[in-house]
């Protein structure tokens, strides 16, 4: 089949971009979207032309590297799924398709379709760990773990940091990334001693890399190829309420 | 060269201690003087990364991705194997240890696996702490699966995701010291070569893929986590960015390279589907405990699975291995996949797949227990090629998956480069000719959390390194050469992509240095590789700069590479004469169709010297002796 793309094109950071129109003929249903830019950008080598920069490097859907936004929605139509598992089986002959980079302020375009997320890195820095260093743990099976909290938190952990949730947010907000890692360790024992600091900590480096708001609009649940919950959010909010108002957080007063 | 091991003597199961016990250590208050470099930051330099900081070293961190987060040990899907025994089957730190030189074919070292065995213990204990939510059963204690190679359950894992949740445990630790200020981070940065001063390690040359910044970085020592080198096949199951620069550009400097050819091939991928393909998707090998691997019984049977008898199929692994059946190792279960599609009972339109079929495990256990076992492979199956392996047999092919030569490395994980240490699938230690499943974790978070952080003080401690800095000739030099290599790629202007060249190596080598090898397609691999590798330096095409972001050009100095190392590799493979593990020379197979060994003249590990560019290496053997396990045939009927 034939696809029309209309791709943002943009040398830097500093210099202006804009979208530009090509035209890929002989996409087969099997290709993966990122397969289809291997091939147009093959294609544009031969002519001479640079090629399209994009984020990849697993391709099978682990590593939260790619994604871009398709017709506006992160990593495409297909829901639960990162751009680098959409096969173009559910495209048809034909389809224009518009692709922009992640759209926030805390992710400022390094070219092209690349952005740069380390935004989220600082949020884990700030607090997303338990602080147990290398050779202080108890045997593994010290502190059995109800298999529910195991499993839900296990749900939250399986987040890979695309950035999908910020770039489809209307603020822009890391809620649900931020969230996700609360959820994760604070579900498990082990993450309780220090689930206090971890949300103030962690909220508040949100707020300082430029990151919006969570107005509960939901957009970040339903692109999100991991498929999280936006109940982690409910979480993290009683986890912050609590840590204000008992008033034991200990760091990072924001 | 004397190649010494290091390894210490006496009884196996306290080596390790007595080891330790006369190690150097260094003083809290003098590690704060010390820099140690630290590149990748998978399961192994994530977490070597994380604990030397804890020790009070500052760390300078590097990955080429734009997190340490994206590491490809990330997608591990399996599981992690250690010795606990909380299932009460006979299992034991010698049952792993046993299993794991077994299932290495009598190519590894005896210290280091017993050792390895031994910490495979403290890893869950670390991980559970840092928060890593494996799979537990309804009493909140851990599950365990079975895997591969073994018959004891002894497996732990997090649903389909291991890897992913064992490496953010080391990320997260990672992230703490680097939020501490005790490591600094360098993401979307690539070592591009080692800066060797006086014979020892000094330093890293690095480019800065964002603005393509050539820098030099000083530090007391330099450890390599940069992974294994299995995309000089271009396809296999690593992730696209997973190359070899690091460690070859530290084997041309000097380090000696470890049994090159031995490569691992995973029974369980998606077949190839067109020439587009640009990798291959492992579907986990756990997936073998409740699935059915099975061909037609007649040549050019060409109808759907489910018009297929029970009694015209044939379950060849079943068959051919009725102790182990579907859980041979790998090595085993790929080469009897190959073997049922040269005989054309290959199924799906290539002919090249068989079938791995749950439908006897759904009928048995019911959907909903395999959805929560495999759901997320199932769904990744399906995303993949639109067809439901709940309704419909998975159909898959072996490929190329993991790399068990590497650095050649002693028992301290140091290179024969002193204060170069390589630790995880970038050294060769450990694994022999074949890795088991669910040790591949296990080793890069023995090497990263436990080993390495015990055995770099002596160096340090020990050490007399003179300061340098930047303006060292040794410095300059090293960085003129490889902005030299950058120039050199963008001034050829040729007319072929980059990945068009790596997919002709890519198919040489999976030819004739791939399942099975013969002397012949060796001998023809090897006239070949040079001249496709003058070719690439002809004609090869990189557009733009080197003062940007220039994907093509990361690609072309990987794959230059990649020519080299593939030419080392088929080297390697021809001058073992025999067929142990991963490594299957057809001239030496049993009547049966097994890899036939020789211990008499091959029972030691090859590792390579470079002696400069077209002049044959040289190669040195380790012997390896057996004190515990004793060579025999694997058997796993």
């Amino acid at each position: 089949m034939r696809i029309i793309l209309h791709i943002w094109r943009q040398r830097n950071a500093a210099e202006k971009g804009s979208m530009v129109r090509y035209e890929v003929p002989n996409v087969s249903e099997h290709m993966s979207f990122l397969e289809m830019l291997d091939v147009l950008n093959e294609d544009l080598v031969a002519k001479g032309e640079d090629p399209v920069a994009f984020d990849h490097d697993c391709r099978e859907g682990i590593c939260g590297m790619c994604g871009c936004m398709v017709n506006g929605v992160a990593h495409g139509p297909l829901p639960g799924t990162t751009l680098c598992q959409l096969h173009m089986r559910h495209f048809k002959d034909g389809d224009e398709l518009y692709l922009e980079p992640w759209r926030a302020r805390a992710f400022p375009v390094v070219k092209d379709l690349v952005v740069d997320r380390s935004a989220f890195d600082r949020i884990i820095a700030a607090g997303g760990f338990i602080s147990a260093s290398t050779g202080s743990a108890p045997d593994g099976n010290a502190i059995p773990v109800p298999k529910e909290n195991a499993d839900r938190s296990m749900d939250a952990a399986a987040c890979i940091g695309c950035g999908a949730c910020v770039a489809m947010c209307p603020n822009a907000s890391a809620s649900l990334f931020t969230a996700a890692k609360i959820a994760h360790l604070g579900l498990l024992p082990q993450g309780h001693p220090e689930r206090q600091q971890r949300v103030v900590a962690m909220v508040a480096q949100a707020r300082q890399e430029l990151f919006g708001s969570c107005t509960n609009i939901g957009e970040c649940e339903a692109v999100c190829p991991k498929e999280i919950k936006l109940s982690v959010i409910a979480l993290m909010n009683r986890e912050f309420l609590a840590a204000k108002w008992t008033g034991r957080a200990g760091v990072a007063e924001d | 060269m004397e190649l010494d091991s290091k390894c210490p003597t006496g009884p196996i199961e306290t080596r390790w201690d007595r080891h330790r016990f006369n190690l150097k250590l260094m003083n809290p208050a003098n590690k704060r003087k010390h820099t140690i470099i630290v590149v990748g930051t998978g399961l192994a330099g994530g977490s070597a990364a994380a604990s030397l900081a804890e020790l009070g070293y500052n760390v300078k961190c590097f990955c080429f991705q734009d997190s340490p987060r994206r590491a490809h040990s990330i997608a591990a899907q399996g599981g992690i194997n250690a010795a606990k025994n909380y299932h009460n089957d006979g299992d034991s730190v010698y049952r792993l240890f046993y299993d794991t030189v077994k299932g290495g074919d009598f190519r590894s070292r005896e210290s280091n696996v017993y050792r390895l065995a031994q910490i495979s213990l403290n890893i869950i204990d670390q991980c559970v702490a840092q928060g890593v939510p494996f799979a537990r059963e309804y009493s909140g204690y851990l599950d365990n699966r079975s895997f591969g190679g073994a018959q004891v359950s002894r497996t732990f894992y997090a649903r389909g995701q291991t890897g992913q949740q064992l490496l953010l445990g080391a990320y997260q630790a990672l992230e703490r010291q680097i939020g501490a200020g005790q490591v600094e981070m360098f993401p979307r940065t690539e070592m591009l070569d080692l800066i060797v001063v006086d014979g020892r390690a000094r330093g890293i040359v690095t480019r800065n893929l964002i603005t393509g910044k050539i820098e030099s970085h000083l530090a007391e020592t330099v450890v390599l986590g940069t992974g294994g080198y299995g995309n000089v096949y271009y396809l296999s199951t690593n992730a696209k960015g997973c190359n070899a620069t690091a460690i070859w550009r530290a084997y041309k400097r000097g380090a000696l390279f470890g049994n090159p050819c031995f490569t691992q091939i995973h029974p369980t991928c998606i077949p190839v589907s067109g020439e587009y393909q640009s990798k291959l998707t492992l579907m986990s090998e756990s997936l073998r405990n409740d699935g059915r691997v099975w061909v037609p019984l007649a040549k050019g049977d060409v109808r759907p699975a489910a018009k297929i008898p029970e009694n015209e199929r044939d379950y060849f692994l079943e068959r051919r291995y009725p102790s182990f059946g579907n859980l041979v190792p790998r090595d085993v279960a790929s080469r009897n996949a190959k073997m049922v599609c040269d005989e054309g009972r290959g199924v799906g339109e290539s002919g090249l797949a068989v079938y791995l079929d749950f439908s006897d495990a759904i009928q048995r256990l019911g959907a909903p227990v395999i959805k929560e076992r495999y759901g997320n492979l199932f769904d990744m199956y399906q995303r993949i090629t639109g067809e439901d392996p709940y309704k419909v047999p998975m159909r898959i092919f072996p490929a190329i998956h993991y790399t068990m030569g590497g650095l050649w490395v002693d028992y301290n994980l140091m290179s024969t480069i002193p204060g170069l240490y390589v630790i995880g699938e970038a050294n060769f230690s450990d694994h022999g000719a074949n890795r088991l499943g669910a040790s591949a974790l296990m080793q890069g978070l023995a090497d990263g959390y436990f080993v390495l952080p015990n055995t770099i003080n002596d160096y340090i401690a020990s050490a007399k390194l003179e300061k340098i800095d930047d303006s060292h000739p040794a410095v300059k030099e090293t960085e003129a050469q490889t902005a030299g290599i950058t120039m050199r790629l963008l001034e050829i202007k040729g007319t072929r992509s980059v990945d068009s060249f790596h997919r002709d190596l890519g198919k040489l080598m999976w030819e004739y240095c791939g399942m099975s090898r013969t002397a012949e397609g060796l001998q023809h691999a090897l006239s070949k590789i040079p001249e496709m590798r003058e070719q690439f330096w002809h004609d090869v095409k990189v557009l733009g700069a080197g003062e940007e972001l220039n994907q093509s050009l990361e690609k072309a100095g990987r794959v230059a590479d990649f020519f080299e190392l593939a030419e080392l590799m088929c080297l390697d493979a021809l001058a073992r004469n025999e067929s142990c593990g991963g490594h299957f020379r057809e001239e030496y197979q049993t009547a049966e169709g097994e890899a036939a060994r020789d211990d008499d003249h091959y029972s030691y590990a090859a590792a390579w010297e470079f002696r400069g560019v077209g002049i044959p290496p040289t190669l040195h053997k380790e012997p390896l002796s057996f004190e515990y396990v004793h060579p025999a045939q694997r058997s796993y009927k």
